[in-house]
């Protein structure tokens, strides 16, 4: 091919910008949009080095390490957070066992009821949280039961099930059928077969199931409040504290909490991303 | 084990019965209960006894029905709000998101990894009276030099288009994401125009999306109390700062009983008015 030189004609600079312009809105719309998705968390970790004159922590007064360093000093605060933890693990396994068990049934029979199963779990996600905790209250009220650990516990594993069931469900009907098949060819009965080929397949989202249970555990408000008697958990705290001006102890451990969770998925999304490259 | 082989038929409902049963007595049971209680008159001193009285019903509406509004139009809008604001993202990390897709994805839900109370309260620091925000809008004479955002609508409803804003996001993108590109490249090759394009092709296939985030905002939005008390004055009050008070404070709980119901009612209502506006096909799947 002959090289034959074709005069370019440079379009109008103010033509180009504008073109440029119309090209990037959407990125640029996004990045704003992030600035103001990310802004309050920026705020929350910035305040926790806020050295605060007052009882309110709403003006930057001074940097200093000693909210971080006397995260503890806040009476009350160790043993809130204590008690979201217990509660949070205790929660997340018992409902991610549960919620397992109904997603293996829903995906892999089919049996009378299952309409009615599959709507008796996706109610508890479709109900406002606080009609989930006042009716739980007039259950415990009605039956004498003492407001406390239990309570708080059993109504954590009951909103978490139905999330843990959808996120297992998801995997499942995913689920090539013909690895089990094939270790049952081989001889492997059906709990072998179970236990070396369904589970490790299955485990990724069972995972999932309790990392999002333990997350939505910790973060709850509503229906704890209406159910925790006078016990505390972490965000029970933050509301207490919040009427009196939250110290910045409270943001220390939200700062905290954050890292930890955004750390772990960051990490499993750039394995992911690695991932994803390695085969494109 | 010879048992289940024998009995192959039970092996669903045995796996199924322990979580049923748990959301039986601690999902449905207190449903029951709670309906019960909604019909029951008296006083906490000298018990509650069931009689029927549908009465509070009655006068939950006649009496908080200011609030009832207010959830439901503080939902409401901050619903279109987070629609609005968020369908750009979505269709921008579905179609331009590139291997980066998962990250962008784990920032739409980074406010999730902060307790909700905490991002409330920095919205309250964000909107204070001597803050950037309020500052800025005095200069610009948007707001009278004795406006204020927060303890105002505009804060409530502020904070809970941002509380909900991933509900909203996710099933957009999830829906955009599922679109086959080359149908949108078929409508441009029959001469439609990209805002044609987007309209006729993009826009209708990514409804079932819109309508999953619609629910998935609005129906916790209009129960939600939180916002409204921490960024909002009592002007601002939602029917869940109501119920909240009467079941906690005030133990008047027949009357915050039925006022649950009527929320319910209430947001089915709309929920079915929002289901013949834009098709039921949608609703179902």
């Amino acid at each position: 091919m002959s090289a034959v030189a074709v005069p370019v004609r440079r379009p109008k600079a103010s033509t180009r910008i504008w073109a440029l312009a119309r090209r990037h809105v959407l990125s640029v719309y996004s990045l704003l949009f992030f600035v103001y998705l990310l802004l309050p968390i920026a705020i929350v970790a910035a305040f926790s080095f806020n050295h605060p004159t007052g009882r309110f922590n709403y003006v930057w007064e001074g940097f200093t390490w000693d909210n971080w360093r006397y995260w503890d000093g806040v009476p009350g605060l160790r043993s809130a957070i204590v008690l979201s933890l217990e509660i949070g693990l205790l929660a997340s396994i018992v409902a991610t066992v549960l919620g397992t068990l109904i997603a293996l049934a829903l995906v892999r029979y089919g049996f009378r009821g299952r309409g009615a199963t599959n709507l008796l779990v996706f109610l508890p996600l479709s109900t406002p949280e606080i009609v989930l905790g006042a009716s739980l209250l007039t259950l415990f009220l009605n039956a004498n039961v003492v407001f406390g650990f239990w309570t708080i516990l059993i109504a954590h594993v009951m909103f978490c099930i139905s999330f843990a069931v959808v996120t297992v469900k998801a995997r499942l009907i995913g689920f090539d059928r013909h690895l089990e098949e094939a270790a049952m060819d081989l001889g492997a009965n059906e709990w072998v077969t179970f236990a070396r080929v369904t589970l490790p397949l299955v485990a990724p989202a069972i995972l999932a199931a309790l990392l999002l249970c333990f997350a939505i555990s910790i973060d709850d408000f509503v229906v704890t409040y209406f159910n925790s008697g006078s016990r505390v958990t972490f965000p029970l705290f933050v509301w207490g504290a919040a009427r009196n001006g939250a110290p910045p102890q409270v943001n220390v451990i939200g700062t905290a909490i954050f890292a930890v969770a955004v750390g772990a998925m960051l990490a499993n999304v750039l394995v992911q991303t690695r991932r994803t490259k390695g085969v494109a | 084990m010879g048992f289940i082989h024998r009995h192959r038929g039970l092996t669903p409902y045995l796996l199924l019965a322990p979580g049923v049963a748990w959301l039986a007595i601690f999902f449905l049971v207190p449903l029951g209960f709670l309906a019960y209680q909604s019909l029951q008159s008296g006083s906490i001193d000298f018990g509650y006894a069931f009689t029927w009285s549908w009465g509070n019903y009655w006068e939950a509406v006649r009496d908080y029905r200011p609030q009832f509004v207010r959830s439901l139009a503080y939902a409401g809008v901050a619903t279109a709000l987070a629609l609005v604001v968020s369908y750009p993202v979505a269709y921008w990390i579905a179609f331009r998101g590139g291997r980066w897709k998962n990250l962008l994805l784990l920032l739409i839900v980074a406010p999730f990894f902060v307790t909700y109370l905490i991002r409330t309260l920095a919205w309250q620091t964000i909107l204070a009276d001597h803050g950037v925000v309020v500052r800025t809008l005095h200069e610009l004479h948007v707001l009278g030099s004795s406006g204020r955002l927060l303890n105002t609508a505009v804060a409530v409803v502020a904070g809970i288009t941002y509380n909900f804003l991933p509900f909203m996001a996710l099933p957009l993108y999830v829906s955009l994401e599922q679109i086959d590109q080359r149908l949108i490249e078929a409508a441009e090759d029959l001469y439609a125009s990209r805002l044609q394009a987007f309209v006729r092709v993009t826009l209708p296939l990514s409804l079932p999306g819109v309508v999953a985030g619609t629910l998935l905002t609005f129906i916790p939005a209009a129960g939600d109390f939180i916002n409204a008390q921490l960024l909002g004055s009592p002007r601002n009050h939602m029917i869940g700062n109501v119920i909240q008070s009467k079941f906690l404070e005030l133990t008047d709980y027949p009357a915050a009983a039925s006022m649950s119901f009527v929320l319910i009612a209430a947001i089915v209502l709309a929920v079915l008015a929002y289901a013949r506006a834009v098709g039921t096909e949608q609703l179902t799947g």
